[in-house]
């Protein structure tokens, strides 16, 4: 039954083999799922799960394809829809927010030097702003997140300047 | 000035993370060795001795959870290790998995062991997925050296370790939303009955514990004297806290029960920046209650910060000076759980919308007698009715705040 839905959305070969290599690595157990789907996002450049891969990954693990996408629009750290090739996080929580002056420079600059408001993707698809909770990196604030990765101690422009310059 | 203390800690920088050579060179897996040759239920009355309250948020006693996981009469039973980790102002099992790992693992077994548990499940976060590689590697190199898979020690006791990953919902640090995203779902929250002490992962009975709960039970084993005689009162041996907010040095510390909250912020978190006043203080986490300067002088024990209209909870501790106003902060606090609720219940779903809309509406001026009123009744039925421990808990801040701070929600006739 989920064989035939997959026909009707091909991959191409190559996206097909590390998709397999990530099911590999989680040892093709369906439970693992969560996990799956945060390193197949990864596959892809701009770091979200298309339509064909959930097809695909439901027939692989044999689960119904609705449980792929209940995942997709249930984790907040899961995307269905295209984000950027660095999507960039900032925290909203009280321990970050509270440092406002940091905190505050942070956002607008990265909001001037990006030209984009939060929600928004840059023309070329390179960064997107989210506004995320807590992530654990409270004592590192002004902080920002991209790609799983914690940049800190962003507390002046030079510093956003050259972040953001060193990610091409 | 506060005494440091290195208990739980005691293993930090002390060896290779990525080795169980190292680990074991200062001792590693000793603790093991000495649980097997030990009656389980002695080693749940060494916990129930050490008067050890679970670390995760709930403090509920560790020994009489391990006892009663025994007591539970199934097959395959499992042991989950919460590396949720979700409060917000709490990163202190960030540092013990990042720092101790091989600690933890060597933790879980002993669980194992106690428990009858044939399997254990860490769940991490995703926002954790760097420490991923030094788990895997960790289980891995138990599992060659025979500290996991089968007649482990030549005592007949089968256990394996699984890492599953987070997917970013704070609600899966919830017991029953976690097990589901270990099953392979979405983590909503299920009713309780059935308990999932009875049945949990895969229908299989569950014991749940906290990082921090787990990683003293080894250190615990080796050397128990210390522990118990750190502490005050009720509240032995030492706590790992995080501290943030307005301070200059935040940062995870561990202390001995009884250190002052003054000693936390001003000693060991390096006091306010620029000196500023302290308009309040959260204890633990987003779901913790608030409270104001007054309460600085007030040791850190589970009696006396209960004593006091706070809990220690998940061990954050949230410093704020005055220029966030209590409304303020009130309304950052509920945009996490406005965000964070799973939705599929009335009361968490629609009370966090609307006391959100009434904290906005105190905000900008527009509030009435009427509104604080409602807003108080929200929180009151939230408390009561919602199916989790997240629609339970998420007004903790607010009735606490209009407790602590009345004057800032009394309208009096002006506005009415
Ligand atoms: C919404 C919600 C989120 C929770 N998040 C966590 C968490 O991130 N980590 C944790 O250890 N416990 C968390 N808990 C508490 C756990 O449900 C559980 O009580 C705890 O893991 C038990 O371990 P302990 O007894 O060792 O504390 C949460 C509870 C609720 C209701
Ligand atoms: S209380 Fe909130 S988080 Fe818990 S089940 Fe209900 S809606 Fe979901
Ligand atoms: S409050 Fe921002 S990372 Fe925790």
């Amino acid at each position: 039954m989920l064989t035939t839905q997959t026909k009707e959305y091909p991959l191409p070969a190559d996206l097909q083999a590390k998709i397999d290599l990530v099911l590999e690595s989680h040892d093709n157990d369906p439970t693992q799922i969560v996990g799956i789907l945060l390193d197949v996002q990864d596959l892809h450049e701009r770091h979200y799960v298309p339509e064909p891969t959930a097809y695909y990954l439901a027939d692989r693990l044999s689960i119904p394809v609705t449980n792929v996408f209940d995942c997709l629009n249930f984790y907040s750290e899961l995307s269905s829809r295209p984000r950027a090739k660095y999507p960039i996080q900032v925290c909203s929580s009280p321990a970050c927010r509270v440092n406002r002056i940091d905190t505050e420079r942070l956002l607008s600059t990265l909001q001037d030097l990006l030209d984009i408001k939060i929600g928004e993707i840059t023309y070329d698809g390179r960064f997107t702003l989210e506004r995320t909770t807590c992530y654990g990196a409270c004592d590192r604030a002004p902080a920002v997140r991209i790609n799983g990765h914690v940049y800190d101690h962003l507390d002046s422009t030079e510093k956003i300047e050259a972040l953001l310059r060193s990610l091409q | 000035m506060s005494t440091p203390i290195k208990f739980l800690t005691q293993n930090f920088g002390a060896y290779d993370t990525s080795s169980i050579g190292s680990y074991m060179n200062i001792g590693g897996f000793s603790a093991l060795k000495k649980a097997v040759n030990m009656d389980p239920e002695a080693i749940c009355t060494l916990l129930s001795d050490a008067k050890i309250k679970g670390r995760g948020g709930a403090e509920y006693p560790l020994g009489r959870k391990w006892s009663q996981a025994r007591a539970v009469r199934g097959e395959n039973k499992v042991i989950i290790c919460n590396a949720d980790e979700g409060e917000t102002t709490t990163f202190k099992d960030r540092e013990l998995i990042k720092n101790d790992p091989f600690n933890l693992i060597e933790a879980m077994i002993i669980a194992g062991f106690v428990c009858g548990a044939t399997d254990g499940y860490i769940y991490m976060r995703a926002e954790y997925a760097c420490f991923r590689p030094l788990l895997l590697n960790a289980i891995r190199q138990a599992k060659n050296y025979g500290f996991l898979g089968e007649n482990i020690l030549g005592k007949g006791f089968n256990f394996n370790i699984h890492l599953y990953s987070g997917g970013g919902a704070y609600v899966c640090g919830e017991g029953t939303a976690l097990i589901r995203s270990i099953e392979g779902k979405a983590g909503r929250p299920r009713m309780k009955p059935p308990f999932i002490k009875v049945s949990g992962v895969f229908a299989r009975p569950t014991c749940l514990n906290n990082v921090e709960s787990l990683s003293l039970v080894p250190h615990l084993l080796n050397d128990k004297d210390t522990y118990l005689n750190c502490g005050r009162g009720e509240s032995i041996g030492t706590k790992l806290i995080s501290v943030a907010g307005n301070v200059n040095k935040p940062g995870v510390f561990e202390i001995p029960f009884g250190t002052t909250v003054r000693e936390i912020i001003y000693d060991l978190a390096g006091g306010m920046q620029h000196d500023r006043g302290i308009q309040l203080i959260q204890f633990g986490g987003a779901s913790g209650k608030v409270t104001d300067a007054s309460i600085l002088d007030t040791p850190y024990t589970y009696e006396d910060l209960r004593a006091a209209g706070v809990m220690v909870g998940s061990g954050g501790i949230l410093v704020i000076d005055k220029r966030t106003s209590i409304i303020d902060f009130l309304r950052m606090n509920q945009e996490f759980f406005s965000e964070e609720s799973c939705g599929q219940c009335t009361p968490c779903r629609e009370g966090n919308l609307h006391i959100k809309i009434i904290l906005d509406k105190l905000a900008a001026g527009t509030a009435t007698p009427e509104d604080i009123r409602t807003m108080a009744t929200i929180a009151r039925v939230m408390s009561m009715s919602s199916l989790c421990g997240l629609g339970e808990t998420a007004q903790n801040s607010l009735q606490s705040a209009m407790k602590k701070f009345p004057e800032v929600f009394d309208l009096g006739g002006a506005s009415a």
